[in-house]
This record gives structure tokens, C-alpha cells and sequence, in this order.
């Protein structure tokens, strides 16, 4: 089935939660309200003719006015996907978790959570994952101001140029 | 006419402090610390075809059992303090060798984040060994190299050092 | 011997220890020598690749690709150019492809014989692992003489390859494929069907079919569970489609489909696909240019775009963000070794310490494609 199909069928359920679909080529996706998405992707999972049983991909995007969350779905039955978008405005950015449905987004939301400061209502374990503990911000996100030291050793740069372009961002944040 | 001609051949005369470097240059054993792709090159150092097990080094696993540590790989941040501890728990005389740009530098990740830009903002380090990797033939130099500095060491007249906290 | 009191012990299997798949942390829970539970914990070697793909541009990432699998650092850079010439449109000269089929086939051998080579290690046989390297030492002379290097390699391009072949390498490398194959023959008769082989892993932690769809194990982790999933055979990319091989899958015929004595297997019966595929490339290669003509200041049209590359570990996805000027705004990889940490958390109940180190040597975890 095609991806487009795909989103004209979760289009015919939930009229009122699928915001956006892109005619975008090659990979076309589906803008979803943010509530909404544990019941698209358990329709998604459930219905025979999806059957959309591995969360191949979930990632966090940040836009410079939004933070997205995308996921890629994948059938081992039919070998089709298909690509569901979720926007949070950047002030606490929360959605729900789909790891009842998916366990592989376990993992994959604890690293979103440590890199981009999304928080996901509903999960089993929500820690950080690659940055140590105590680790303060998000990095993966456009504004993070690296900190100068941490637990004694300090992080200014060795290269110059580096530690010019080091002291830009301090003074501007 | 010296007494030293009338010595036969299969007597050997030193200095105590030549002695005991050529005991301990001769078999440093080396803490398996590999931590990125360079831990793969010390594999291969370790390998059949460039055996540095001929020059005395055999890995070990635990640090109270080694005295020399190769460090080969990234040092990340979060990484950095378990590596003071384990080089805190390695027993004198110890040696250390940074193996591979990144843990001499930060190699080319610098521009990263979450990396400590060389192992000597932790650590005192004995050889740097460059490369990305370096090839198996540069860490046995790395290796050849630090066995000159041990023999050059004078234990017997060495001051004492307080132990280091 | 009821009224004995017995404790749980919560011991740490350090950053550091001698399983050496990297600096992966595990806190067990055991009750002598049987675990509740083992919890890892990852991070050590996050070198944060991603965020340094938004400030090197799109061409000087290519070195970095090779960062995030060094065992396997061929197919990470296949991926990475796949991906730019998806965004791009740009279209890859055969002898280009044929050239990147037959480095990522060499670099599929050599990167199962060292996890054949740890799984003898980590059980406690060093043997095992000093033949691997003997023969993957061989691959690397192989391979140092087409680009350079010998681990970290960096021989595409987005749009190709770097440099053609050398003159008189097809010959040496048909003549070591002749040589590797009754080399397997020799390991498995040395290792693999030896009996202390087969009682440790068989029966070890199987994964079900619907686990390992549920929990997005890929590659030849999933392929022993029974799952008929290979990217090169169902999304064919590249020239692939003209090679005629065949995909192995896991039968139980140890233990219990989709133990790990099937997932070690795997790798073995994997390896003698990929020498069919290199002599089928090497005899047929066409003539041509290797590399596409592409702009130094590469600025592909702004969108997304979503790649999968079947690489050693598994079916390697690329999601690349791009925003119209010459440096990516977003790049994500989603690695087969990354999705088995989470299952290891479930199956590690009820299973011993000594155990626990043939699941992760099965699943062919390696540190940095957690971390990245």
C-alpha cells in the first residue's frame, strides 16, 4: 500500500487529528496532533491491512520555532512504510508514549528525552541515557551553550579557533 | 692489566639500577583499556602478524595486575572520571601511553560536546602515539620508546614521593 | 538448607572489562550465580556525531561516517552517500556501484570474522581469535592497497568512489577468496560444531519472531529468529538485484530457533554468501568512470529523506534533514546495535553472569552505534 493511501485511512477515522499531509517526494509524511498519536498508531498496528509492526525510527527534529518528533513505521507483513510527524511548541514540549504498542521506543524516547528535552507522559524509565547524569541542558538542540567545565575538567579548546568560536556563544547566551 | 679480563664469559656485571629497569621493561603488562577504534588496532597489535606479546607486553583485564595503560580511543566526559579511578587503582610503578589522536587531542572531535580533549587533562602521560589509527607497527615503537624511558629511571635514588591521593 | 539466609548482590560490570565489545556498563542484580536482572548502561563513547554532521557540511562528514561502525565502516559510508544522492538525485556510475559493492562485501567478511572471533574470546578460548585475525589481517592488506587504510576508511564519495581499483588487485583478491573458504570449513570444524561450543550457546536466550519485530531487532538478529528480512534481497539498492545469493535464516537445529547458537551461525553461513557475491562482482565489473560529477559546495534542495543499508550489524537507517544551504540541519542514524541494548534488559532474566556475555557477543553489540 502506499504511504499516501495509508494516510487517507487515518484520515477517514480521525478527520479532525491528522493536521498536515505533504506531497512532498521521495518521502512523503503526515502531520498528526500531538494527543492523538497513540491512537493512530495503535489503529496503525492493529488493522490487517497496515499492520504496522515495527517502529523502525523515531527521531526529534529541532526547528528553530517547533520541536518535532517523527516517527517511521515499517510492515514485515505488507513491506511498506510510512512517516507520522508529531509538532510541540519548544516551552515543555510533552507527548505521550507509544512504548505499549512498540517496545523498541523505549530506548529511542530516553534518548530524545536526553538530547532534545522532550518529555514523554506515560514512559516506564525516563532518564538520561548518553550524557552522564547530571549533565545540564539539552544538546542537540540549536541553542545549547556548551558548559566551560564539568566535574573539574575543563572543556575550552585547545585549537584557537575553536576557542574563539567557544567564547561567541558564551557571550551571546 | 685489568681485573675485569680474568672474568670468565658466563658472568654478567651491571648496575642495580640497569637491572631492575631491564626486569621491569621487559614485561610491562598492559590493561586492556580500549575504548574506541584504536582498541581494534590494539588488537591486532596483540595479533598474530605483529606480535607485541615478544617484547614482554600481555594484555591483562584487571588494573591491580597491570602496570602499564594503553589508552586508545575517545575520552568522553562521562568516561574521564572512571578512568582516573582505575588508574588510581593500578599499583607503582605505572606507565601510561595515548595511543591514537584522539585520546593525545581530541582528534577530530573536537568540535564535539561531550569529549575531553586529550587524556592528559586527567592523566599523566609517559608516550603519545599519533595516528588515526596508528598502524600496529607505530605502537610497538609507541611500546619501544617507553622502554627506553624506563631504562633511563633511577629507582634506588629516587626520592620519597608521598602516595598520590 | 532452607534455613540458609540468601541475599541479592547488586554487582557492576564496569566500563571496562575484558568482554571487549566496548565500554558498555551493566548493573546485575544476581542471586549467586543466576541474575534477576542486568541493567545497561550506555553513553560512554557518545561523541556526539549528529550535532557535529550541522557544522562540517555535508562533504567533511563523510570521515565521521566511518567513526560511528569502524568495524564496519564501509556500509556507514555507503549509507551516508546513499542518502545525499537520494536528496540530491544524483545518479552513481556502475563501476562506481560495482566498487562499492565489492569494498562493503570485504568489509562484511572482515567484520564477522572478528565477532566470530570475540564470541571464541568471550567464551575463554583465545585461539579462535588469533585465527579470525590471521585472516582478517589479510582482508586489511586487501583493502590498505585500495584506499589507504586500514580500519577507519573513508573510500566513497558522495556520487561514487574515491579511487578505482589498482592494477592486478582482482587477482589478489580472487586468490584470497580462494583461500578463505576452506578456511570457514577448518574454523567451524575447530570451533563452532566443537561440543564446549555448542553447550554454551545453545538454548542461550532466545528471541521470537514477534519479539524481535516488537523490540526492532534487525540483521542477522533477526534472521535467526526466523524472520525473512534482508534490505539487499526486499528494498534492492545499488546493483544487488544482479547477484545471485541467498538470504540464511535461523532453524533451531542446535536448540531452539533464535538461541544464540543460531545467531552465531548466522554470521558464519553469511560469510560464504559474500564470497559469492565478491566473485560474481569481480568477474563481471564493467568499465567507466567511479565518480559522478558533484559540486564542491554541495547544497542539496531542502527536505528529507530516508535511506536503509543492510550492513553487518544489521538494516542501518540514515534520516537526513536537509535545509537548502551546504550544511545538514538534521541527521539521525538508527543502528542495529542500538535497538538490541533495549531487549537485553528483558532476556537477561534468569540467565547466568557467564551467560550474560555470550547474549551480548551474540547480538554483536558494539559501543560506538549506541552511542554514536
Amino acid at each position: 500500500m502506499e504511504a499516501l493511501k495509508i494516510y487517507e485511512r487515518v484520515k477517514e477515522r480521525f478527520p479532525d487529528k491528522v493536521l498536515e499531509v505533504s506531497e512532498k517526494k521521495p518521502d512523503p509524511f503526515a502531520a498528526v496532533a500531538a494527543d492523538a498519536i497513540v491512537a493512530v498508531g495503535r489503529l496503525l498496528h492493529d488493522d490487517p491491512e497496515t499492520a504496522m509492526d515495527c517502529l523502525s525510527n523515531q527521531t526529534g527534529v529541532d526547528y528553530k520555532d517547533r520541536i518535532e518528533v517523527v516517527y517511521h513505521l515499517f510492515s514485515y507483513k505488507h513491506h511498506h512504510t510510512c512517516v507520522l510527524k508529531v509538532k510541540l511548541p519548544r516551552e515543555n514540549p510533552t507527548v505521550a508514549t507509544v512504548e505499549e504498542i512498540w517496545r523498541a521506543a523505549n530506548w529511542m524516547e530516553r534518548e530524545i528525552f536526553d538530547l532534545l528535552g522532550v518529555n514523554f507522559d506515560g514512559h516506564s524509565d525516563m532518564r538520561r541515557i548518553l550524557m552522564p547524569e547530571d549533565w545540564p541542558g539539552y544538546p542537540l538542540r540549536k541553542d545549547f551553550v556548551e558548559p566551560l567545565e564539568y566535574h573539574g575538567i575543563s572543556t575550552v579548546r585547545e585549537s584557537p579557533i575553536l576557542r574563539l568560536d567557544q567564547k561567541k556563544k558564551h557571550e551571546h547566551a | 692489566m685489568s681485573l675485569l679480563n680474568t672474568i670468565p664469559d658466563y658472568v654478567i656485571t651491571t648496575k642495580t639500577d640497569e637491572l631492575i629497569n631491564w626486569m621491569r621493561k621487559s614485561s610491562l603488562w598492559y590493561m586492556l583499556f580500549g575504548l574506541a577504534c584504536c582498541a581494534i588496532e590494539l588488537m591486532h597489535t596483540g595479533g598474530p602478524r605483529s606480535d607485541i606479546e615478544r617484547f614482554g607486553a600481555t594484555p591483562r583485564a584487571s588494573a591491580r595486575q597491570s602496570d602499564l595503560m594503553i589508552i586508545a580511543g575517545t575520552l568522553t566526559l562521562k568516561m574521564a572520571l572512571r578512568t582516573r579511578l582505575l588508574y588510581d587503582q593500578m599499583p607503582d610503578p605505572k606507565y601510561i601511553i595515548s595511543m591514537g589522536s584522539c585520546s593525545n587531542c581530541g582528534g577530530l572531535f573536537q568540535l564535539a560536546y561531550s569529549v575531553c580533549d586529550g587524556v592528559d587533562k586527567v592523566l599523566p602521560v609517559d608516550v603519545y602515539v599519533p595516528g588515526c589509527p596508528p598502524r600496529p607497527e607505530a605502537l610497538t615503537e609507541g611500546l619501544l620508546k617507553l622502554q627506553e624511558k624506563i631504562m633511563t629511571e633511577r629507582w634506588l635514588a629516587r626520592e620519597e614521593r608521598p602516595a598520590q591521593v | 538448607m532452607s534455613t540458609l539466609r540468601t541475599e541479592e548482590m547488586t554487582l557492576n560490570m564496569g566500563p571496562q572489562h575484558p568482554s571487549t565489545h566496548g565500554v558498555l556498563r551493566f548493573v546485575i542484580k544476581a542471586d549467586g550465580e543466576v541474575m534477576r536482572e542486568a541493567i545497561p548502561d550506555v553513553g560512554y563513547l557518545h561523541r556526539s556525531i549528529e550535532k557535529i554532521a550541522e557544522k562540517v557540511g555535508y562533504h567533511g562528514f563523510m570521515p565521521y561516517t566511518d567513526r560511528v561502525d569502524y568495524v564496519c565502516a564501509m556500509f556507514t559510508n555507503q549509507g551516508w552517500g546513499m542518502a545525499c544522492e537520494k536528496l540530491a538525485n544524483i545518479e552513481v556510475p556502475r563501476r562506481g556501484e560495482y566498487c562499492r559493492v565489492i569494498a562493503a562485501e570485504f568489509n562484511r567478511l572482515a567484520s564477522h570474522l572478528l565477532t566470530v572471533g570475540l564470541m571464541g574470546m568471550d567464551i575463554g578460548a583465545m585461539t579462535p581469535f588469533l585465527h579470525a585475525l590471521r585472516e582478517r589481517e589479510m582482508i586489511n592488506d586487501l583493502i590498505e592497497e585500495l584506499c589507504g587504510a586500514r580500519l577507519t576508511f573513508n573510500y566513497m564519495r558522495i556520487g561514487g568512489v574515491a579511487w578505482d581499483l589498482p592494477p592486478g588487485w582482482r587477482e589478489k583478491a580472487l586468490a584470497y577468496l580462494d583461500h578463505l573458504d576452506p578456511i570457514i570449513n577448518e574454523f567451524n570444524s575447530l570451533f563452532s560444531y566443537n561440543k564446549i561450543c555448542v553447550e554454551r550457546l545453545a538454548k542461550v536466550a532466545p528471541i521470537s519472531a514477534e519479539d524481535a519485530i516488537n523490540y526492532n531487532l534487525v540483521g542477522p538478529n533477526l534472521r535467526a529468529s526466523g524472520v525473512n528480512w534482508d534490505v539487499r534481497k526486499n528494498i534492492p539498492y545499488s546493483v544487488y538485484p544482479e547477484f545471485d545469493f541467498e538470504v540464511p535464516l535461523g532453524s533451531g537445529e542446535w536448540g531452539i530457533v533464535g538461541d544464540a547458537m543460531d545467531r552465531y551461525m548466522m554470521r558464519i553461513r553469511e560469510m560464504v554468501q559474500s564470497s559469492r557475491i565478491l566473485r560474481q562482482a569481480l568477474k563481471r565489473m564493467p568499465e567507466g568512470p567511479v565518480l559522478a560529477k558533484v559540486v564542491r559546495n554541495f547544497k542539496p534542495p531542502a527536505g528529507e529523506c530516508q535511506i536503509r543499508v543492510e550492513s553487518a550489524r544489521g538494516d542501518q537507517g540514515w534520516y537526513v534533514v536537509s535545509d537548502g544551504t551546504a550544511f545538514p540541519w538534521r541527521v539521525h542514524v538508527r543502528t542495529g546495535s542500538f535497538a538490541a541494548m533495549g531487549i537485553i534488559q528483558k532476556l537477561s532474566r534468569g540467565l547466568m553472569i557467564a551467560d550474560l556475555v555470550v547474549l551480548i557477543a551474540s547480538l554483536d553489540v558494539i559501543a560506538p552505534e549506541i552511542d554514536r
